[in-house]
């Protein structure tokens, strides 16, 4: 039958010749190609101390920015955690109090804003859903720990360094 | 002056004995650094500078691991098995020439354990005893894989250990003797055997290779058929002994192939660097070239290990009754023919 693509390759199986059978000579070849590979220099990056090269759009971890004043960005609407399809963000909202305008740009913040890392897939829908450009997978890879517990990044971890440090 | 010579002996086993151990210790960190040369990877690294230290890493835990012996397992046989491997696999050692007579202070010493005249025959008694080992092992862990990796491994070594053996007769024909201390000292300069025997040698390669149950002949060990082989049910320090085995057979059979076939001690211009040398250090210089050439076919193995896979059962059931024996065969008629009307 003709084949409708096109494409199809009918291979003739050949019997061996004597030294296709007598496997010297493949081996052969087989160890100059293996032994090519052993003075090439090694594909590894040794992680802990080297690092790869990202692309600028790499997403790695969340950090909570803030504005040119050093004043927290995120007003706790909760659009990225109803955005985020791995329900990995959980906050709790609070009323800014009097004396405390330099801390937060809004009336509302975040007063508990956790983001379990073993959750996260990194898909970047909580940057994307944020009205106030507060969140930013801009990070670097999210370090290993030995407990669960240790994966849920809290303020402490999440919020951008103040300004003036 | 009687115990003098006891004591030299004694201090020549143990020489040789911590030689093996350690380059068996260093064999198994150098698989793994050049299976990740091969593959461009780095190997391991973190253990000490380059990674020196991981054989020291690996044999602790192996030592510090829980030590299981299944219920069903026989109990006796069970520790009979690694023991009877780690034990033929170290007393091969003694009849291979490591290098001339040293002379030390007036006294000279033999580079070699024993120089009996049957020291080829030892060494294959010796080595198809290394294989009840894993028989034994196989068999006593009450399990299917293990039952079926010791089949495979005597299996295995039976039938290559004929063509082994015929490969050695169209040796012997070339040399006139057993002793692997004569045979050595034949190989004066350059006239190595291997020049007389290129099949011989290759043939003595592919069943060294079955032998010491080496890729691409791991069949008993084979992960992805049988778990891990014979050793599924070993754990702690008798599976390291196992490895271990594995190891110093490598290493053994490579010194036993320099011996036989690669010139042993010998190489081009030895007479000039003896008289430069004197009788102390030539001996010595001999010995490290007989190490060096070791080390090389210790290398080669693991080349081959990352370069063929391994042969299914019949093939290589095939490649030992079918070719290697008939190959034999015919060497030894080639052989004796040019022995009895060319020389």
């Amino acid at each position: 039958m003709e084949s409708l693509s096109n494409k199809k390759k009918v291979l003739e199986v050949k019997p061996l010749n004597f030294w296709e059978k007598a496997y010297l000579p493949a081996i052969a070849k087989g160890l100059s190609i293996t032994i090519g590979h052993f003075f090439k220099k090694p594909v590894t990056i040794q992680y802990p101390e080297q690092k790869r090269e990202f692309s600028e759009n790499y997403r790695g971890m969340h950090s909570l920015k803030r504005d040119e004043n050093g004043k927290e960005r995120c007003t706790a609407c909760g659009l990225c955690a109803l955005s985020c399809p791995a329900e990995a963000i959980t906050m709790t909202a609070a009323e800014r109090q009097k004396g405390e305008e330099h801390l937060y740009r809004e009336e509302k913040y975040a007063a508990v804003y956790e983001i379990n890392m073993l959750r996260c897939i990194f898909c970047g829908l909580c940057e994307e859903a944020c009205p106030k450009e507060a969140i930013y997978l801009d990070g670097d890879i999210v370090p290993s720990d030995y407990l669960r517990k240790d994966f849920i990044y809290g303020k402490d971890k999440l919020v951008e360094a103040p300004l003036n440090q | 002056m009687e115990g003098l010579d006891i004591l030299i002996k004694f201090g020549l086993i143990v020489v040789i004995f911590l030689i093996s151990l350690v380059v068996a210790m260093y064999s198994t960190y150098a698989e793994r650094k050049v299976a990740a040369f091969f593959q461009d990877r780095v190997g391991p690294n973190r253990a000490g500078p380059w990674g020196i230290l991981q054989p020291l890493a690996d044999g602790g835990k192996m030592f510090l691991k829980e030590e299981i012996i299944p219920t069903n397992a026989t109990g006796f046989l069970f520790i009979v098995g690694p023991s009877l491997a780690i034990l033929t696999a170290c007393i091969g050692s003694a009849v291979i020439p490591w290098g001339q007579t040293v002379v030390i202070a007036g006294k000279s010493i033999p580079l070699q354990v024993t120089d009996i005249n049957v020291g080829i025959l030892y060494i294959f008694g010796v080595v198809s005893l290394g294989v009840y080992g894993i028989m034994i092992g196989g068999w006593a862990s009450n399990n299917k894989y293990s039952l079926m990796g010791a089949i495979r491994a005597a299996s295995q070594n039976i039938s290559y250990e004929i063509s082994m053996g015929l490969s050695i007769i169209a040796l012997l024909l070339v040399t006139g003797t057993l002793s692997l201390g004569e045979i050595a000292q034949q190989q004066h300069g350059w006239h190595w055997n291997v020049i007389y025997q290129p099949v011989g040698f290759l043939l003595f390669l592919v069943c060294a290779f079955a032998e010491t149950n080496r890729t691409p002949f791991d069949l008993p060990e084979c992960e992805t058929e049988l778990v891990g082989g014979y050793h599924t049910e070993y754990s702690s320090m008798k599976l390291g002994f196992y490895l271990f085995a594995e190891y110093i057979n490598m290493f053994i059979s490579s010194a036993v192939m320099v011996t036989l076939y690669w010139g042993s001690y010998n190489y081009p211009g030895m007479d000039y660097m003896h008289e430069l040398l004197g009788d102390t250090w030539a001996p010595l210089l001999g010995f490290g070239v007989m190490f060096m050439k070791t080390l090389l076919f210790i290398f080669f193995f693991m080349w081959i290990r990352w370069t063929i896979p391994r042969f299914r059962y019949d093939q290589l059931m095939d490649l030992g009754w079918k070719i290697l024996i008939p190959l034999a065969i015919a060497n030894i008629v080639v052989t004796g023919v040019v022995i009895t009307f060319f020389k």
